[in-house]
Formats: structure tokens, C-alpha cells, sequence
């Protein structure tokens, strides 16, 4: 049946998704305490550490291509308008955060890893909301 | 828009799991379609009017004209 290829096709695009990304946050655990914990601040193993994670993270690009060009098109309509709010979310957050930062109103300095989760989040209930709404 | 898939399948004694397999697309999408939240691109609704063997205006109408 053609639905079992469709069903087989994004399950498998699914499982490769899933292992770039746990490929490409294993390396940037590697390339974040890498060179303080295991080889002790030797600049080519992170030069090779931080390259690596890039092209973990390239290839989890391509696989996530892959996947939203499985799925049929109502599920591609969830996924780009959580990825709308996600990245209104995350411009609009990001930079507000930035000003907090430059006008001193928070005490510490703006981390990267914040919007990242703020990014992440946003997606992820605007992927659970898309995914109730058209139930 | 509004459109008549629901009948059109419980008709030929087929179930929405059915349905997604013939059309290539997820059951959660044949449900959205049938209750009116999701509307077909033009691809999907003349696959639909093949399957069904009728004009694509036989399954979906403007809800403007109805």
C-alpha cells in the first residue's frame, strides 16, 4: 500500500533525525568540556571537536530537511507555523533579552543558551497546540 | 469548506485508517480533513475525487455557496 511507504519512509526519517541530533549534542558536550576534562586544553583536538559538531550539525540539518519532506501536508503545515512562532519567539526574546543585558538590567550577561531553550520550548508547545488544534 | 468524505467513506465500508493508506497521509490528517479543520491542497483533493470516482465539487463545496 502507498500508506505503508509513507508510514516506513517517515519513521525512518524520523529515527535518522533522531540520531544526528543526539550525534550533534553528544559533540558539543565533547567540544564544551572536551578540553578542560579530557585533553586537557590541546588546541587541535578542539579545533577537530568543534569542526566535528558542525557537521553533526549540518548533516542534522539535512536529516530534518528529509523529514518535513516526508511527512504530508497537514503535518507539514504544524511544523512550519510552530517553526513560525519559534523563530518570532526566539528574535523577539532574543533581543529583548540582549537590551535587558545592555542597559545593565539584569546582572549577568546574556547567555546563548537561554534563547536556545526559549527556541526550544516555543517549538515544542507550538508543535503540541498545531497538533491538538487539527485533531 | 465542507465536504462530504465522511459519507463518501462510510459508503464503501472503508475506515479513516483506510482512507490515509490509499491517499498517502497520516490518519490524524483524513480526521482533520473530515471534520472540516484542515482543508486539501488541489494535489490532494483530485487524488480524493479519483479514489471516489467523482468531480471534486461532489466532495467539497465553498461553504460561501452552501
Amino acid at each position: 500500500m502507498e500508506n505503508q511507504n509513507y508510514n516506513t519512509q517517515l519513521r525512518r526519517n524520523t529515527w535518522q533525525l533522531a540520531i544526528w541530533t543526539f550525534a550533534w549534542v553528544a559533540s558539543m558536550a565533547l567540544a564544551t568540556f572536551g578540553p578542560n576534562l579530557i585533553w586537557q586544553e590541546n588546541m587541535p583536538f578542539t579545533i577537530v571537536a568543534i569542526v566535528l559538531n558542525a557537521a553533526f550539525g549540518a548533516a542534522m540539518i539535512l536529516a530534518n530537511i528529509r523529514y518535513i519532506k516526508s511527512m504530508d501536508e497537514m503535518q507539514r503545515r504544524i511544523q512550519l507555523e510552530a517553526m513560525g512562532i519559534a523563530l518570532g519567539v526566539g528574535v523577539v526574546g532574543g533581543l529583548s533579552y540582549s537590551l535587558l543585558d545592555t542597559t545593565n538590567i539584569i546582572s549577568g550577561d546574556a547567555e546563548i543558551s537561554f534563547l536556545v531553550i526559549l527556541i526550544g520550548l516555543t517549538y515544542l508547545a507550538a508543535t503540541v497546540i498545531g497538533q491538538i488544534r487539527y485533531r | 469548506m465542507k465536504n462530504r468524505l465522511k459519507v463518501l467513506r462510510a459508503e464503501r465500508d472503508l475506515t479513516q485508517a483506510d482512507l490515509a493508506d490509499a491517499l498517502a497521509v497520516s490518519r490524524q490528517t483524513v480526521n482533520a480533513i473530515e471534520k472540516g479543520k484542515f482543508d486539501p491542497s488541489l494535489p490532494l483533493a483530485f487524488k480524493i475525487s479519483r479514489l471516489f470516482n467523482l468531480p471534486i465539487e461532489a466532495i467539497f463545496q465553498d461553504e460561501e455557496e452552501v
